[in-house]
């Protein structure tokens, strides 16, 4: 096993350490209390596997689950740091919520009855089950579905109520499946705007959230942990990891100009006071914490400053040139880090414009880009953090 | 219709109206055969009500063993995996392409005097070979394949996602069975219990091995069609006509389609 040199037992927070042979995976993944830690990485990485450990549906080769100080899991004895009996705590008396890609509401009963169904389990009377249930809609703005049969619902609406229903049980860790992965474009921003609401809330459970959709991980995440192979390959804050990838999945999944701020009409305001144009997301409210996303490719490089555009804003941001990497027929251009702290950007250009332009590491150089290319989502946390 | 763009060649047209006709034509021939005036009063002789009363009464009760026994047993060999699973699912099927007559003289060697179980049964009091319990073993013993089968069927299709849903809602397992594996197998279940219903009520062959031919005690509707065929034709055929209207009604319940079709 691969454990942490920190073995010892969470004081709270969920432990995650798995080893099932059959699939090849071998990993630990820990989430701190209020913390969303995203997990990425390429199909059959072993993320799903991972989650279902967490939620005692599958039974590791190897393993620890801890929740809150409590072993949920321990296989075989011992394992882990110190001593400790084997356990095996079965799902329903894990407190773990998990939201898969469906929905997956029981078909038989209303959508009111779906979001009941845990909260009764749990011992309430019908009636006060079906008070909370409602409540739970109404937070997932779903109290107008209450009454509708899952095959009444639309896919985004009846993830709402799957949100719903797995909040209701006031789970102690949040385990979420790729939620937005089966939706249409349509009906995953409404899904992923509920789970950042309720994922910001105080008090909101540790969260796992798997995902291949490096906004998903932006919007929702605190961590990112990529999994290849079975294997932890890269761990740390979202931003770092998607913007400076060091594993092959990050990098294809990524290698986006990331910039935060704050979310403004008309782009974000980065940690300088300077403002970056943009396309914003809906979701996006002003003053809030937003990341400004944008291709390498998308990015043109200057030695003087640009003129403004005339048919479309640019944006121009003073870089010094840290490194240049060819790739293929493009020239990478890697800018140092801003003073301030937060990932480097780059730029693709072609190997004639980088030898026209004299980029050399240590040169002082222009980066623009349209605001037509520059995404601004919403963020979890401010830039920074 | 329109074979050509079924994909079949028209050829195939002949042999299935022939098999269509194969199956509907003795039936249609039972109808013809009914003597219509007296139908009312052969049908309810002393002999045959009391005999239609015995089977209403076995078979039900069979029914309701064959749902104490066959929902676990089909939940155990769908849900479960253990050495030996695959055998077992294959002797309870036994009794379905069992000829009906080895499976009595099975039970006779099982529950009778001399049997398995026997002598010790007659320790207790229990003497069943010959009774109105052996009709119910043996209507028990054919049935219970179809509901096993059926329920086994409709659990194996539905999986086990939403169960493991409701177990990470905090379900404990009896709930998760109560609120939501059987109401998501129920028209699998349905069918199941209605065909066990009908195998019970035709039961002819174990019933008159294991539990013979007593008026009143054993004797089925079957038997007593069997019976009659050689005294009574009209009787026997009039008898038949019942039958026949209870396996309509049950096919069409077991297709789950709602009829109002009133039997008589």
């Amino acid at each position: 096993m691969t454990g942490s040199p920190t073995g010892g037992p969470t004081s709270s927070g969920l432990l995650v350490r798995a080893a099932v042979d059959a699939r090849d995976l071998d990993a630990e993944v820990r989430v701190a209390p209020g913390e969303v830690v995203a997990l990425l990485g390429p199909n059959g990485a072993g993320k799903s596997t991972l989650l279902a450990v967490a939620a005692g549906l599958l039974r590791p080769d190897r393993g620890l689950v801890e929740l809150d100080g409590a072993v949920l899991l321990r296989a075989p004895a011992g394992a882990g740091a110190g001593e400790g009996a084997a356990a095996d705590v079965p799902p329903h008396r894990r407190g773990t919520a998990l939201l898969a890609q469906e929905p997956l509401l029981f078909p038989h009963l209303t959508a009111a009855e779906n979001v009941a169904f845990g909260v009764r389990a749990a011992g309430a009377r019908r009636r006060a089950a079906r008070a909370a249930a409602l409540a739970w809609l109404g937070r997932a703005d779903a109290a107008h579905l209450a009454d509708r049969r899952p095959a009444q619902l639309s896919g985004g609406q009846a993830q709402r109520v799957a949100v719903a229903r797995a909040l209701a049980t006031s789970p102690r860790a949040l385990l979420l499946d790729e939620p937005m992965a089966a939706l249409d474009v349509a009906a995953a921003p409404e899904v992923r705007q509920l789970l950042r609401r309720v994922l910001a809330a105080p008090g909101s459970p540790p969260t796992l959230l798997v995902t291949h959709d490096p906004l998903d991980a932006l919007a929702l995440a605190d961590r990112a942990v990529v999994l290849e192979a079975g294997r932890v390959v890269e761990e740390g804050p979202v931003r770092e990891v998607l913007a400076s990838p060091r594993s092959a999945f990050a990098a294809r999944l990524a290698g986006l100009d990331l910039v935060g701020g704050t979310a403004e009409p008309g782009g974000l305001r980065t940690a300088d006071g300077s403002l970056l144009a943009g396309v914003l997301d809906p979701a996006c409210a002003p003053g809030a914490p937003a990341v400004a996303v944008f291709s390498p490719a998308a990015v043109a490089v200057h030695r003087e400053p640009p003129a403004a555009g005339r048919s479309s804003p640019r944006v121009a941001l003073p870089v010094v040139v840290a490194a240049v990497e060819p790739r293929g027929p493009l020239v990478r251009v890697r800018a140092e880090a801003p003073a301030g702290g937060g990932p480097a950007l780059a730029a693709d250009v072609t190997a004639a414009s980088a030898a026209d332009l004299d980029l050399v590491p240590g040169a002082r150089v222009w980066f623009a880009v349209k605001a037509a290319e520059v995404a601004v989502h919403p963020a979890r946390r401010p830039a920074g953090a | 219709m329109s074979a050509g763009r079924s994909g079949l060649p028209a050829w195939a047209l002949v042999p299935a109206g022939l098999g269509a006709a194969f199956v509907v034509l003795p039936l249609v021939a039972v109808v013809t055969r009914v003597d219509w005036p007296s139908f009312g009063s052969l049908v309810t002789s002393q002999a045959s009500l009391g005999a239609l009363r015995l089977s209403l009464l076995t078979a039900s009760t069979s029914t309701a063993l064959c749902l104490l026994l066959g929902v676990p047993l089909a939940l155990v060999l769908a849900r479960c995996s253990f050495p030996g699973l695959r055998l077992l699912r294959s002797l309870v099927l036994v009794p379905l392409v069992l000829p009906p007559v080895v499976g009595g003289i099975a039970l006779l060697y099982t529950f009778g005097r001399q049997g398995l179980l026997g002598s010790s049964l007659e320790v207790l009091g229990l003497r069943l070979a010959f009774s109105t319990a052996a009709v119910v073993i043996a209507q028990t013993f054919v049935a219970m394949p179809f509901l096993v089968l059926s329920l086994e069927g409709a659990l194996r299709a539905r999986g086990t996602r939403y169960e493991q849903v409701a177990a990470t809602l905090g379900a404990a397992p009896s709930t998760v069975l109560r609120r939501v594996t059987l109401p998501l197998v129920l028209p699998g279940l349905v069918s199941g219990a209605v065909l066990s219903f009908a195998r019970a009520l035709g039961e002819f062959g174990a019933t008159l091995t294991f539990a013979g031919s007593l008026q009143g005690v054993t004797r089925t509707l079957p038997l007593e069609v069997y019976l009659q065929r050689e005294s009574d034709a009209r009787a026997a055929v009039a008898l038949s006509l019942v039958l026949v209207v209870v396996a309509v009604v049950v096919i069409v319940v077991a297709r789950g389609r709602t009829t109002s079709g009133d039997v008589p």
